[in-house]
């Protein structure tokens, strides 16, 4: 592979999952989030693989399986679970409407640019420049959690912030050592797991997900 | 003008060959346009399971309009009747400095990016004063959306432009796409992919397509165009009808040159500039295709979702030009 090539198939990697970010804050069918996920996750995989083929790092191949099997596929497939027991369920009225939360990721991506630049100082290389967009998508992993009002949305704003965070550590460390990631993606996992029967229990209980709507204690 | 461009060759033979290449390229606009909407409206209705009109109907249509008489109503300004001439000469000087067929337009090192998408904007604001012209409720309704849709569609194409010249270090159009004929390993570029992305979003809004605007029905409740143009008669209809059709190919012929410049022609000769006329209708025709699929696959978005849908061009393209700025 000519060097140019790896370099443009990280950047568009890491522009696939920075464009998936922003694409959750635009589309309110929680379906269509989750398969933004699962492209994330397949992104990340992408990138991991392809850095371990350039630094010739065994473990990096492996963490590149682990990222592709967990954020690619379990976990997108849980939350579908979740979301198929709730038919017609979408994000109907986030805290900011549509056009203005774009335009918060517009300004976000913008800060995200402006900030990690002394990241990238700290050693220059020409994937380390490219540490803005896990930036970019952490800041707007935290927009979606702070303005979504549905249980899903919430776990998809988590899932963008820790997606965020693991492409600027591929990026700027060639990523976590393996025990670290297996870990990370276990504890993840398991969130996935105890949310998902925290909503079922939720919406048994209250008969629906909106945790705006929760607000006083209940026998 | 043949015998200007004659006498020019004696005094100026390359000066000649440039002015040569852009009056090209003004007529092709001029007839590719319409042809493109016949199209673009054949590919629907052949999705549809209908015949379609011939794919000259736009030009005959053109024919028709012009050997009537103009009607405009008591009140209106002479607006009226100079908003359809600005729109066709704003887009026909755009045609004529943009690279289509060569990337040796007449402007020397004079076609900005931000000139080219300023003379679109002027065509843009040129017919809405002429919806609002005659005064009546549909026009200025029209006038008005088409504003709201524009002062969104015009940032997010230059954003999205901007981020090839970023990766291109200059924002002159010939420019940006000489460079890109040096690198082709940049059509994979990350920054490309997502600007593209906001283009096609841009196209959609700024040619008035489906999902922003259906050019085929007269409904009070979503029309944005067709209300502008409601007053409009004969002679006046026909110049906006060919304007707005000049826009579509000149926007379907940009972004195919930007982000596809495959047989652009970098000189004036003969040759280059027919390989340059096909390599164009091609490529143009293909994304009129692929516009007319989107068209029949989608349903028309309400009006107020439409910032929506241009909000999110918009973020794309400023992804794309932060992109371009950490991988440059």
């Amino acid at each position: 592979m000519r060097p140019g090539a790896e370099l443009d198939l990280v950047g568009l990697a890491g522009g696939v999952v920075l464009a998936g970010a922003v694409l959750t804050l635009w589309r309110k069918d929680l379906r269509a989030l989750i398969s933004l996920l699962s492209l994330q996750g397949v992104a990340l995989a992408t990138l991991a693989a392809v850095l371990a083929v350039h630094g010739d790092d065994v473990s990096l191949g492996v963490v590149a399986g682990v990222v592709l099997v967990t954020k690619g596929i379990v976990i997108p497939g849980l939350l579908t679970r979740v979301v198929r027991s709730d038919p017609g369920s979408r994000e109907t009225s986030p805290l900011v409407n549509v056009p203005a939360s774009l335009v918060a990721a517009a300004v976000l991506v913008v800060v995200a640019y402006v900030v990690s630049g002394r990241f990238s100082a700290l050693f220059p290389d020409a994937f380390t420049r490219l540490a803005p967009l896990g930036l970019a998508t952490i800041l707007v992993g935290f927009f979606v959690l702070v303005t979504r009002r549905k249980a899903v949305s919430q776990i998809v704003g988590l899932l963008l912030v820790d997606n965020g965070i693991a492409l600027v550590a591929f990026l700027l460390t060639a990523g976590f050592p393996l025990l670290v990631e297996l870990g990370a993606s276990l504890d993840l996992l398991l969130v996935v797991v105890v949310l998902q029967v925290l909503t079922t229990t939720i919406r048994a209980r209250f008969g629906h997900v909106d945790l705006d709507q929760l607000r006083e204690l209940h026998d | 003008m043949t015998s200007g461009l004659a006498s020019l060759a004696v005094v100026n033979p390359a000066l000649a060959e440039r002015a040569g290449v852009s009056a090209l390229q003004v007529g092709i606009v001029l007839v590719g346009g319409p042809l493109l909407l016949g199209l673009m409206g054949k590919v629907r209705a052949r999705a549809e399971g209908r015949v379609g009109a011939p794919i000259t109907q736009g030009l005959s249509d053109l024919r028709k309009l012009f050997r009537k008489e103009a009607v405009r109503a008591n009140p209106t300004s002479a607006v009226s009747g100079l908003a359809p001439v600005v729109l066709v000469g704003s887009a026909a000087v755009a045609a004529a400095i943009t690279p289509l067929v060569s990337t040796l337009p007449v402007s020397a090192g004079g076609s900005d990016v931000f000139l080219v998408v300023y003379l679109l904007l002027m065509g843009s604001i040129a017919l809405a004063l002429g919806g609002l012209d005659a005064g009546t409720a549909f026009g200025g309704m029209g006038s008005s959306r088409a504003m709201t849709v524009g002062a969104i569609s015009e940032p997010a194409l230059l954003v999205g432009i901007l981020a090839l010249a970023v990766q291109a270090r200059t924002s002159n159009l010939p420019g940006i796409v000489t460079a890109s004929l040096n690198h082709p390993g940049w059509l994979a570029s990350p920054q490309r992919v997502l600007a593209l992305g906001a283009l096609v979003v841009v196209v959609i809004a700024e040619t008035g397509r489906i999902p922003v605007d259906n050019p085929s029905t007269h409904l009070e409740l979503t029309m944005i165009h067709e209300a502008m143009i409601l007053e409009q008669s004969g002679p006046d209809l026909a110049l906006s009808t060919a304007g707005e059709a000049m826009r579509l190919g000149l926007l379907l012929g940009l972004v195919a040159n930007l982000f596809f410049p495959w047989g652009v022609a970098d000189s004036g000769s003969g040759l280059a500039v027919a390989i340059g006329v096909f390599a164009l209708a091609l490529k143009a025709a293909s994304l009129a295709v692929l516009i007319a699929l989107i068209e029949v696959s989608t349903a028309k978005l309400r009006l107020f979702r439409v910032p929506e849908l241009l909000a999110g061009g918009f973020v794309l393209a400023v992804v794309a030009v932060t992109t371009g700025l950490v991988t440059r």
